[in-house]
């Protein structure tokens, strides 16, 4: 993790650095296996020993899993392609819920999980494929915008299809058409039970391994296998022709189409891949929980995807993966744990001031009732907002976000930024153009056509 | 036909609370071209301040919810929660946003959802997880009747338009006329020209701010009276409403965010009469949606073309 120095400059990339990174994520991918492997084993002698530290047991380590692979897919649109995606979590609804209609008592369909996932899969990236066709073409925070707006919508028409009546109105002879009261979704109820995967292994567990919350073990193994899958298909994407197409559009969309790249299609496959992923997760919660519920999947967890992306370093693998592990962390064990401690004396002091007139009685009622739990959205919230101004491009960064995040574009020259700075731009343009057979020095000399306000020196404005 | 007119009733009484809410991120828009994602949680404050005066005026106060004084004292209150949420708005705006004026554009995007939800956080430890009914000093007397006696326009509806037709009235005329209201117009036309020319640009953005939080806390406590309750998530709901409604107008146009929320209110309104109240959500996020991908620009489109 020696990247992560606090050095602002952004260093030269040097000819290894390529190495260099694929060596930090094979480091990543085995320490969770390891962790996978081991964890189980020691979790008790941990806890049992070393009782001092809050240790995540194994049903928060699937969820930290889980949740590292909704970061790696959402990393995909955020991260590579820069496209700001606020409701990421419908696709992983989607997923969840083609898994629960195709493997459960609900319609009597039970199709065996192995083939499910691949639908689930197809069906968030064909929903990814819907949405993200007419709508990449606007800008970054409208884009954002619409996400959000269809993650809101998914959920609520999955809860509402539980109970609905689809009729022809009244004037043109109120036939029913479906329904009435078709039962589609479950409601708020969801769907319960969902078939879990299973593999007819016999041994000491059962006829069979079960990978349910059942046997949090074996769900572990399936996770981490998951994770590793997601993490090593996202590292191929990231160093493949697609890749750097997604990274040259994320940095100078303009320049991108001039240089050949097909902005349209490149952005719509990193739309519909980052959506897969999702229903891949999806498909293992709703498996892995064996139940299903449309309020599980609102806003808050699209944010908190974003979140894990933020804090370990936008477009960073291995840095979303750690980012998920310690939001979720943080999220289900740590602050439950740290409540202990921090809670009583607050309580206390706020029940000694609770009597003193007009803010006492307002802040002393705060403290007596404090519980450190109930502000996870603040501290998350504030992580958001402090990461952008302090450290923008997250705490496991990217060279080239690290120096993208400090406002080093193809203009460094009228930031004042050094001549390494603008060798790192030119460089990325090159890798672009290289794809194309474009001659290098003809993009890389051609000055910028337009200065953009953050361009300018900060006086200006 | 007498259905018809209460929805319209009903309507217009929502969109004027909209396009109160809608300006504000519409007024920063203009100036930043931020989406102003904390806007409704400053909004769903404002909610909650009023729900804390109420709870004051009725219980240390000791007035009776219903009468008069109740109410009078209620809108005695109107001036520090609209000054308490411009301050929050503004203050956000300085911690959060100034420092990234110069970052890419998604940056104070993300530094916005980051305050929003530490703003629904404080709402969530005010409020509770829960629903909270506010005392019910809206007096709610029919005052236009139907021959039938069903009521068509109440004493509430009179108070919302009360509250919220002269507020939007003077925002239009400091807009237009005001010296400061020029420099907004300037800051939000080339925030750099504006500033060779003199004009103060972080001066007038905290201005900008300042009104759009102002405009939100009174939206705040008539929301809080009109239906009298309040939640910690409103904001959110609220404010997506009043984002479409911004939208729907064309962003950066005053006159199009109360247009759009006029059109928003009324469309809820017909929702939820004759379709189903469930459904309304999912009508307006649509509307959003579709607006944005066929008509960014908006209703009234308005020197935003190359913006969209």
């Amino acid at each position: 993790m020696t990247a992560a120095v606090s050095s602002r400059r952004p260093s030269i990339p040097n000819p290894m650095s390529g190495m260099e990174r694929k060596r930090r994520d094979t480091v990543i991918v085995i320490g969770l296996i390891l962790l996978a492997v081991l964890y189980p084993l020691a979790f008790r002698f941990l806890q049992q020993n070393l009782g001092f530290v809050p240790w995540p047991d194994t049903a928060v380590l699937i969820q930290c899993c889980v949740f590292g692979i909704l970061a790696l897919g959402l990393n995909i649109v955020m991260g590579f392609a820069g496209l700001l995606d606020l409701g990421y979590v419908a696709f992983y609804a989607i997923g969840a819920y083609t898994t629960a209609f195709l493997a459960s008592p609900h319609f009597g369909i039970h199709i065996s999980w192995w083939i499910v996932v691949w639908i689930a899969v197809g069906a968030a990236a064909v929903f990814g494929i819907l949405l993200g066709a007419p709508t990449l073409k606007l800008r970054g925070d409208y884009l954002a915008i619409v996400t959000l707006g269809f993650g809101e919508i998914v959920p609520i028409i999955f809860r509402n299809l539980g109970d609905f009546t689809l009729a022809l109105p009244a004037i043109l002879g109120g036939l029913v058409l479906i329904g009435p009261n078709a039962n589609l979704t479950g409601g708020n109820i969801g769907i319960n039970p969902i078939d879990p995967p299973t593999l007819p292994i016999p041994g000491p567990w059962g006829p069979q391994i079960v990978f349910s919350n059942q046997q949090p073990t074996f769900s572990l193994y399936l996770v981490v296998a998951l994770l590793c899958l997601t993490f090593f298909i996202c590292m191929r994407l990231r160093d493949s022709k697609l890749g750097r197409a997604w990274m040259a559009i994320r940095e100078d969309e303009t320049a991108a189409a001039a240089m050949g790249i097909n902005t349209v299609t490149s952005k719509l496959l990193a739309f519909s891949l980052g959506a897969s992923f999702s229903g891949f997760a999806g498909a293992f919660t709703g498996a892995y929980q064996t139940a299903i519920f449309a309020e599980s999947f609102r806003f808050q967890t699209s944010i908190l995807i974003v979140v894990m992306i933020i804090l370990g370093g936008i477009g960073s693998l291995r840095g979303v993966v750690i980012g998920a592990f310690a939001v979720q962390y943080v999220n289900l064990t740590f602050l439950a744990w740290a409540a202990q401690f921090v809670n009583p004396p607050l309580n206390t002091l706020g029940r000694a001031i609770q009597d003193l007139p007009v803010f006492g009685t307002l802040i002393g009622g705060l403290l007596a009732d404090f519980n450190l739990v109930n502000y996870n959205f603040l501290i998350f919230g504030l992580i958001l907002a402090v990461m952008m101004v302090k450290r923008p491009e997250g705490l496991f960064p990217v060279e080239t976000a690290r120096a993208e995040m400090h406002g080093v574009g193809i203009s460094a020259e009228l930031t004042g930024g050094s001549a390494d700075e603008l060798a790192l731009a030119e460089e990325e343009v090159i890798e672009a153009i290289d794809e194309h057979a474009v001659p290098a020095a003809f993009a890389a000399d051609t000055p910028p056509d337009v200065i953009e306000e953050r361009d300018l020196p900060e006086d200006t404005r | 036909m007498e259905v018809l007119l209460t929805a319209l009733t009903i309507g217009l009484a929502n969109g004027l609370i909209i396009a109160l809410i809608a300006i504000g991120y519409t007024l920063v828009y203009g100036i930043l071209e931020l989406i102003n994602f904390a806007h409704g949680d400053v909004f769903m404050l404002g909610t909650a301040f009023t729900f804390f005066a109420l709870n004051f005026i009725t219980d240390s106060l000791g007035l009776d919810p219903r009468s008069g004084t109740a109410l009078l004292a209620t809108f005695l209150a109107l001036p520090f929660i609209m000054l308490g949420c411009a301050a929050i708005n503004a203050t956000i705006e300085r911690l959060a946003y100034r420092p990234l004026r110069n970052a890419p554009r998604l940056a104070p995007l993300i530094s916005a959802i980051g305050m929003s939800f530490v703003l629904l956080n404080i709402g969530l430890i005010l409020l509770g997880p829960s629903q909270r009914a506010v005392a019910p000093v809206m007096p709610k007397e029919p005052v236009i009747s139907f021959p039938s006696g069903e009521e068509w326009i109440g004493t509430e509806h009179l108070i919302v338009a009360g509250v919220t037709i002269p507020l939007l009235l003077l925002l239009r005329w400091f807009v237009a006329n005001t010296r400061q209201g020029k420099s907004m117009r300037a800051t939000a036309q080339d925030r750099e020209a504006a500033g060779l020319m003199g004009i103060d640009v972080n001066r007038t953005i905290s201005l900008t701010f300042l009104i759009a939080g102002a405009l939100a806390g009174a939206a705040g406590l008539i929301v809080a009276l009109y239906y009298g309750q309040t939640n910690f998530n409103f904001g959110f709901q609220f404010g997506l409403l009043s984002f479409t409604a911004a939208v729907l107008g064309g962003i950066g146009n005053l006159t199009g965010a109360t247009l759009g929320a006029i059109v928003i209110g009324l469309v809820m309104a017909m929702s939820d009469r004759f379709l189903e109240a469930r459904w309304t959500s999912v009508i307006v996020f649509s509307i959003l949606i579709l607006v944005l991908v066929f008509r960014p620009t908006g209703l009234l489109a308005e020197k935003q073309s190359e913006r969209a």
